[in-house]
């Protein structure tokens, strides 16, 4: 007992002490960062899942490599949270410098949690990253407003989001571009249609994508959620649910699990449609094989729910310089474009594309077609996210009504 | 020096598990400064009571832990009573050995891949048979139930609980009982029940109760399986701490120590039925009763037996399909198109991950086999060793839930000011290896006849010979089983490499299941291989060595089967 008790007044030390931060490079004093990182070795935590994705990182390695001398190692995440959870972790230990995390690719809320924890690197870098000045901050609001949530240059933008529904043209040349044709075709074919479930990601996207649409009084939702106004403009999200339900797949008796689930069971023929959230995921998987190329996407009239993602650098972080300079590397025209190559990535832009010098522009406009993508003339809207805070009292009402029968 | 060994490895194991459990305890209570809990309360717990469906999880949890841990134990010894020492015995048994191998993720993921409605069956007799062009809707994995979670795991523990029974056996010396049995006309499953079982069940109790507890508390087969609408406990505790909300810690913690609970209640109900079992046993004895006629009774043992062989192997069959599969539509029976892409384009990165993965095994599993032979030489040598009952806390790691105990493991070394590596990983991995390596080879280390030391030692044998020519030998098949076990156990480990390596260390494990997030099923097809052509290594040589150096040895030859 004595051993256990020493031991646990051990775990109290550590976890009660704090000591200062070590001092953050100037991204500034643009040089000083490249000669600091010439050497260093960053541990880029980024979701694994998806081989092209980690194919396009490995391909910024051999760049960053080459050209500021820096070994780039991706850590391969399947859950960012968990990233968190590690940072969080060494705070309580006390580890406040040479931690092991220098670069995440993070949003929302885990972007919400860490930030509120305390876990990232001084405000204010992102803005001052070189290639900074190309970003879209009046086209594409997002890259500065993560969820709501002002950035303050605590992180850097890396991409771009919307939700994209998905059939297969030949089953299905109409597709249901409102959410009362979507409960007509769910009534109308039982057992073909279902979300991911939530707090999965993409079905807690789905929800959401609901909100918006749906409730009365769309001003609120930019703000933190109270009890009531949570509960005006929820009720129609749950009467549509409720429409819907029975008619699901398994009849709502059980969902799959994330939006790799989602596509199976499309891919299956278990469903007729389904959606993802990154608009280049269908023609990646038609080129996979895994989907047939009469696969097409579409947007909801009235446009989509949409938000940028982002690289961020911990607190701890043992290669500040290094994560820097591969964070402005990725906000490079050049690192940019071949990431919206569909047939690299797909993954939109960041940039103002026609505020790049002409030689950069020639970068995008020389990527190919692809009749799996949305062509300009189906885009529709980009939808701002609610505020976090809706986010978690969606969730819980959503599993207090359907995650338990 | 030996003395020392029990106290040497509960230091090194007390020191992490104390540490885990305070890490999954303080929380629960409202403690964690980071968070900003500084005062104890209980509010944790009230907010993890006011979950939703919380007692369906808790139900979920026992009724799929229970009834699998029955149902795999039941068919194991039906099948070991019916059939040991034939010629089906033995090709059974060579089938179910390697299954041992494949991690439960894996086994999970082919049996979904199996059984589902797009399943391999399905397509298999679709449209032809069924009529189904499209899969019909019908709720056979997921279901809320959890009978797919349970088919999984009596699938995936039955081979588990026969090697365990399997190296006991020798111990037992069975081959003579149920030989007087059968004199006396007993048919072959009464006269094993009767004469056998009582002496070999107290050997196989610990990797029953390590069946229970893993059943109870696993994640991977109720994530891939499981209902969802609620899951079970386990897998909602680790949405939890997986939560960006990091206050739900809080509850999860709690939650943590519910499962404990929950694992804990489990065992005792099976302690409740072994007491009702033996009741009724004890009165079908007395009734003189012979029960010669079981034909019917091992025919049932050796059909579920092959059952569980074909289920896990047909599933790993369809994941070895999907891995080369170009594009397999719904109801081709096979794919359309082929292609090889998947294996090319992981050649390289397979390569350094098998190496490191059987590096940290290799580690952790010496560590631990040394570990566990110093503490039961120790026993060997003397009448009363002290520590002995201590040495019970090193199976603590099986009943703690990982994730709770690992985020206290992962302070700690943190503290210690530990950088991730090899080595940090090899001994978070020791912490959970060690118990499966005593599992495997205390039993039958204790239950080794002590005469042959003795007759060595009054022969004029010094101990350390008595050891490396008396002892070693005659057990070798149980410390290599045991080796096999612990590499097994140490390839399949996910969170505490993920945890404790920092996410730097990768397997061949944390990149499957990296990968399996992304859903290409021929990636997770290809790792899926790879997770389990390792461990089958370690018991194809677990298994060759003593065939091998004891050809000549007829007794040793007979212990083996």
């Amino acid at each position: 007992m004595a051993i256990l008790k020493s031991l646990l007044a051990f775990v109290l030390v550590i976890a009660a002490a704090a000591h200062a931060a070590a001092e953050a490079p100037d991204p500034s004093d643009w040089d000083g960062v490249l000669a600091e990182a010439r050497g260093e070795t960053v541990y880029f935590h980024a979701w694994g899942g998806e081989p092209r994705i980690n194919a396009y990182i490995a391909w910024v390695g051999e760049k960053v490599k080459a050209r500021y001398g820096i070994d780039l190692v991706q850590v391969k995440v399947s859950d960012t949270a968990n990233v968190v959870a590690q940072v969080l972790a060494e705070k309580t230990a006390g580890r406040d410098s040479g931690g092991s995390v220098d670069l995440v690719w993070i949003n929302g809320e885990n972007f919400a949690a860490m930030r509120r924890t305390d876990l990232l690197m001084t405000p204010g870098w992102a803005t001052k990253l070189p290639n900074w000045r190309y970003v879209d901050t009046e086209g594409k609001p997002t890259v500065t407003t993560d969820f709501t949530l002002a950035t303050d240059g605590l992180e850097s933008p890396w991409g771009m989001a919307q939700l994209v529904f998905f059939r297969n043209l030949e089953t299905m040349p109409d597709a249901p571009t409102t959410l009362d044709a979507l409960a007509d075709y769910v009534a109308a074919h039982p057992g073909r249609f279902t979300y991911p479930q939530p707090p999965d990601f993409l079905g807690t996207t789905f929800l959401k994508q609901l909100l918006v649409t749906l409730a009365p009084d769309k001003d609120l939702l930019s703000k933190p959620a109270t009890e009531e106004a949570f509960a005006a403009a929820s009720r129609p999200v749950f009467a549509f649910l409720d429409k819907i339900t029975p008619d699901l797949w398994r009849h709502g008796a059980a969902y799959p699990r994330n939006v790799a689930a989602l596509r199976q069971l499309f891919a299956d023929s278990e469903t007729d449609l389904a959606f993802t959230f990154n608009p280049a995921d269908v023609s990646a998987a038609i080129a996979d094989g895994e989907l047939p190329d009469t696969v097409r996407p579409f947007i909801l009239d009235g446009g989509t729910i949409g938000n940028s993602h982002f690289v961020a650098i911990p607190f701890n972080a043992n290669a500040k310089a290094g994560a820097l300079v591969v964070a402005d590397f990725l906000l490079s025209p050049e690192a940019q474009a071949r990431k919206a190559d569909p047939t690299i990535w797909g993954d939109p832009t960041v940039l103002d594309v026609t505020a790049l010098p002409p030689k950069d522009q020639a970068l995008f406009y020389a990527l190919t077609e692809d009749p799996a993508l949305l062509p300009p003339s189906q885009m529709r809207p980009t939808l701002p996210e609610p505020h976090p805070s809706w986010t978690e009292r969606l969730e819980e009402a959503w599993v207090a009504r359907y995650g338990n029968r | 020096m030996l003395r020392l060994g029990p106290a040497i490895t509960l230091a090194l194991l007390i020191g992490p598990v104390a540490a885990g459990l305070a890490g999954a305890a303080l929380p629960a209570f409202g403690y964690l400064p980071a968070l900003g809990g500084n005062t104890l309360s209980l509010a944790p717990f009230r907010a993890l009571f006011a979950e939703p469906g919380l007692t369906t999880s808790v139900a979920l949890s026992l009724w799929t832990g229970l009834a699998s841990a029955l149902l795999a134990t039941t068919i194991t010894l039906l099948f070991l009573a019916g059939w040991s020492g034939t010629r089906t015995f033995f090709w059974m048994r060579r089938m179910l050995s390697p299954l041992l191998a494949l991690p439960h993720a894996a086994a999970a993921l082919g049996l979904a891949l199996l059984i589902s409605p797009s399943g391999f069956l399905m397509r298999l007799f679709s449209p032809w048979a069924t009529g189904f062009a499209r899969p019909p809707d019908l709720l056979i994995v997921h279901d809320p139930a959890g009978l797919a979670v349970i088919a999984a795991l009596v699938a995936k523990e039955v081979p588990f609980l026969l090697l365990m029974a399997l190296a006991a056996l020798p111990q037992t010396d069975a081959d003579r009982l149920t030989r007087v049995a059968a004199s006396f006309g007993y048919g072959r499953i009464s006269g094993f029940a009767f004469a056998v079982l009582p002496r070999l069940y107290p050997q196989l109790r610990l990797p029953i109760f390590a069946v229970i507890a893993f059943a109870t508390s696993n994640v991977e087969v109720a994530l891939v399986l499981g209902p969802t609408t609620p899951a079970p406990l386990a897998v909602r505790l680790v949405t939890w701490m997986g939560d960006p909300d990091l206050a739900r810690r809080f509850a999860a913690s709690a939650g943590a120590l519910l499962q404990i609970a929950v694992t804990g209640a489990a065992l005792l109900l099976w302690l409740a039925f072994e007491t009702l079992v033996k009741t009724i046993g004890c009165a079908m004895v007395r009734s003189g009763w012979r029960y010669r006629r079981d034909g019917g009774l091992r025919g049932i043992g050796a059909a579920l037996a092959l059952v569980c062989a074909a289920a896990i192997g047909l599933g790993l069959l369809c994941l070895a399909i999907w891995s080369v599969a170009a594009v397999w539509r719904f109801p081709d029976a096979l794919p359309t198109h082929w292609t090889f892409a998947a294996w090319r384009d992981q050649a390289g990165a397979t390569t350094g991950l098998t190496a490191t993965t059987a590096a940290i095994a290799a580690l952790a599993t010496l560590a631990a086999l040394l570990l566990a032979l110093t503490c039961l030489e120790n026993e060997s040598r003397r009448a009363r060793p002290p520590g002995r009952r201590a040495l019970a806390l090193v199976y603590v790691p099986m009943v703690v839930p990982q994730v709770s105990f690992l985020f206290g493991l992962q302070v700690l070394l943190l503290a210690a000011e530990f950088t991730p590596s090899l080595a940090t990983v090899a001994f978070a991995h020791l912490v959970f290896v060690l118990p499966y390596v005593f599992l495997s080879l205390g039993d039958p280390w204790r239950a080794l006849d002590p005469r042959y030391g003795q007759v060595a030692t009054a022969l004029g044998t010094r101990p350390w010979t008595v050891f490396f020519r008396v002892r070693l030998p005659l057990l070798a098949p149980a410390v290599l089983t045991a080796a096999a076990v612990g590499f097994a156990v140490s390839v399949g480990q996910y969170l505490p490499t993920l945890l404790i390596g920092g996410g730097r260390i990768a397997t061949v494990t944390t990149e499957a299941i990296a990968l399996s997030a992304g859903g290409s099923r021929r990636l997770v097809g290809v790792y899926a291989v790879l997770q389990m052509v390792l461990p089958m290594l370690g018991f194809m040589v677990a298994l060759a060595v003593p065939a091998i150096v004891f050809r000549n040895r007829l007794g040793m030859r007979q212990a083996q089967t």
